[in-house]
């Protein structure tokens, strides 16, 4: 026999023995961080089936805090620690969802997600179609994505065009602490496996938070109503999107700001009604253009409406650049006036 | 016993002698006559499966087939023995361990003719359906034996993959994870020399078995074609995990005698010599010696092996080819779990494209009856 390696000691961890919080129960104003955190408590207290799993996410809480305090309340079968392996924190939670359980996967940043980019792709994306329905894949893979942080390379990346690219997977990005609690609640009850998108830049973005889970996460919302352009966005640049709104209404243009919440599938029924009635449509995000949702979402809705647009669709996206280094990143970024750059030409001003 | 430098274990001899080993011995003690010949019966039905399906690719019905000719022993041994509720998570070339799982035979082929990108309900037989992605499947076991030591079970999952899958990320990544939370995991690896046309050499320069006791993970090298060392192994492995003392490593010394799929030509990359010496050490034919000087081996018994082996292969014959079309439409099925508006307006688009045909041929025969 030989010797073998012994298991992380987990019982000496600070903190193991903290007072349990209690969940959410009335209206708060949290961080979207701390919602997304409420939003993990209140889904692991829902189901004992729900796992986490990640780098950094128990001690520590993760290198953003989103689960601060969940290794002390549920322990280190339920908050898991891991090695240092993307692929592999993916891979055994799709053979944790085998078994029944309902893995939320980590990946600390954006541009650590491609070294589990193939298990994403090729297998927790494909095992519900692959076996005919027999095996569901209900895992969450959190992504802290999107710049505008002053961050290293790899640190700032859009990296869902990729995802919603993939057949059998759910696609979210969240833009507020509300839809942040609401939409991981989903995203985890969810038996389709999810990407949900966090816009690391508003982490620390307070909003009012109701223990709610809300519309369905694949519902798109107004986030401001309008006659004049459709502006669509999500994740980060949804209150870049809205302060846009509301410096063109002093212009005198009338734009309705729209919150994709679900990248996949794009709930095209609401963007069409506003296209319908605006004309116009702007479609913003972080990502590079070439082949990014923007280009998806705009051909879609010309095939639809063509008849109802007054002009070309417009996207105002990064370049197709890889991400540049941090005192770049603004040129990079679309922010509110290349918005209403954009929303000038739909405008026909320029 | 089990070591970082471990020797190879043969508990039975290329002439079919027993080879006595007080350390492996007492897992297979029960192996009396009739349960090796057991052993020897799947073997034998196992192998006219695989001639019968390359046959069927060669005549069409099915589009590709990766033979196992020659790893009889290997997963024979190890699949017998497992316990109903140990899940197996193999790669496409254990279809003698989904025979012994009790997987349908069609069911087995149903993927090589593009029928499904599977073939069976994994929970009905606790077996998961084939991983072509070269060592996915071995990090899917792992997280399942995460997923059982949380529910303070003592089932175990076992993965099989290949001498190549040990270079893939997934595969070192899956051992650091099972050593890590001592996962009850068995690695079974069927090093059957053969990467299509890379020998093992390509993939290392020590003995593939080596590798585990750097991660942590204790292994074994057997001969993979002694059906006898196979099952002992792998009773072992199983025991260990079952009571705690996580993931083994079981290096499963083979051959691939045939091409690693129907599609492949072996001749342009290995020696014929090296093919008729590993003849010589051919599992059934050795455990036929063995059952010999048992007087196992009757003409009646002959006789029943080779009509339960003709049954199987005629069975399998007829699945395959009666089994029927898919649905056009159901590409579209299965995708999600629920709904999703995007496809359902390409499914009902296709659909209307569809029909379309039949108002074509609607009109045509009205046209001409008219």
């Amino acid at each position: 026999m030989t010797t073998l390696m012994t298991p992380a000691i987990v019982s000496t961890v600070p903190g193991l023995n903290a007072p349990q919080p209690t969940p959410l129960s009335e209206t708060q104003t949290l961080t979207m961080g701390k919602a997304i955190n409420e939003g993990l408590r209140q889904a692991m207290l829902d189901d004992p089936k729900v796992v986490l799993l990640g780098e950094d996410i128990g001690a520590l809480g993760g290198v953003f805090r989103v689960t601060s305090d969940l290794l002390a309340q549920f322990g280190a079968r339920r908050v898991i620690d891991t090695p240092l392996a993307e692929s592999a924190i993916i891979g055994t939670a799709v053979g944790l969802a085998y078994r029944g359980y309902r893995p939320v996967c980590e990946i600390q940043f954006d541009g650590f997600i491609f070294p589990g980019f193939d298990q994403i792709v090729s297998q927790v994306a494909k095992f519900h179609y692959r076996t005919q329905g027999a095996v569901h894949m209900p895992i969450t893979i959190r992504v802290p994505f999107g710049g505008g942080i002053g961050a290293a390379e790899h640190h700032s990346e859009s990296p869902e065009a990729y995802f919603t690219h993939t057949s059998g997977l759910r696609v979210i990005a969240v833009s507020k602490a509300q839809d942040a609690y609401s939409l991981i609640r989903q995203a985890i009850a969810s038996d389709d496996p999810v990407l949900y998108f966090e816009p690391k830049r508003r982490y620390h973005v307070k909003g009012e938070v109701v223990p709610e889970l809300g519309l369905p996460m694949e519902q798109a919302v107004i986030v401001r109503p309008g006659t004049d352009v459709t502006l669509l966005s999500y994740g980060a640049l949804v209150a870049t999107a809205r302060d846009a709104a509301l410096a063109a209404a002093a212009d005198g243009v009338s734009i309705e700001v729209i919150d994709l919440r679900s990248l996949s599938p794009v709930d095209y029924a609401l963007v069409e009604a506003s296209v319908r009635k605006t004309g116009r449509l702007v479609v913003t995000h972080e990502a590079a253009r070439s082949g990014g949702l923007g280009g998806e979402i705009i051909a879609t809705i010309t095939e639809r409406c063509f008849s109802y647009l007054e002009s070309p669709p417009v996207r105002v996206t990064g370049f197709d650049v890889p991400y540049p280094p941090a005192k770049l990143e603004s040129h990079h970024l679309p922010d509110l006036d290349r918005i209403l750059d954009g929303v000038d030409r739909v405008m026909g001003r320029r | 016993m089990i070591d970082f430098s471990p020797q190879l274990v043969q508990l039975l001899a290329i002439d079919g002698a027993r080879k006595p080993r007080s350390d492996f011995d007492p897992w297979v003690e029960d192996l009396d006559g009739t349960a090796l010949l057991a052993l020897y019966r799947d073997m034998v039905v196992v192998r006219r499966i695989d001639t019968e399906a390359t046959a069927l690719q060669r005549q069409g019905e099915l589009g590709l087939w990766p033979p196992l000719l020659g790893q009889e022993a290997a997963q024979v041994g190890s699949a017998r023995a497992l316990r109903s509720d140990d899940f197996i998570f193999p790669s496409y070339r254990e279809n003698a361990v989904a025979y012994c799982r009790g997987v349908n035979l069609t069911d087995i082929v149903k993927v090589w003719r593009g029928n499904a990108q599977s073939g069976w309900d994994p929970y009905a037989v606790n077996m998961a359906t084939p991983a072509i992605i070269i060592g996915a499947q071995t990090l899917h076991a792992t997280g399942w034996a995460l997923g059982a030591q949380r529910d303070d079970v003592d089932s175990v999952a076992i993965t099989y993959f290949g001498d190549g899958a040990t270079s893939q990320g997934d595969v070192n990544e899956a051992m650091v994870f099972a050593a890590s939370f001592q996962a009850p995991v068995i690695f079974f690896c069927q090093n059957n020399q053969w990467a299509i046309s890379e020998p093992v050499s390509v993939q290392a320069h020590r003995n593939i078995a080596d590798r585990a006791p750097g991660f942590g993970i204790p292994s074994l090298r057997i001969d993979g074609n002694d059906v006898i060392a196979v099952m002992a192994a792998t009773r072992m492995a199983l025991d260990r995990a079952r009571t705690g003392g996580g993931p083994t490593f079981i290096e499963a010394v083979t051959y691939r005698m045939g091409p690693h799929t129907t599609a492949d030509d072996p001749t342009r990359y290995r020696d014929p010599a090296e093919l008729a010496e590993w003849k010589t050490r051919d599992p059934v034919l050795r455990l036929h010696r063995l059952l010999t000087s048992l007087g196992q081996i009757t003409p009646e018994v002959e006789a029943e092996t080779a009509a339960l082996a003709d049954a199987a292969a005629a069975e399998l014959r007829a699945g395959c080819i009666g089994m029927p079309d898919p649905e056009p439409l159901s590409v579209f099925d299965h995708v999600y779990t629920t709904p999703n508006a995007t496809l359902e307006l390409q499914r009902a688009d296709y659909a209307g494209y569809l029909r379309s045909f039949d108002t074509d041929r609607d009109t045509a025969e009205q046209n001409r009856k008219a």
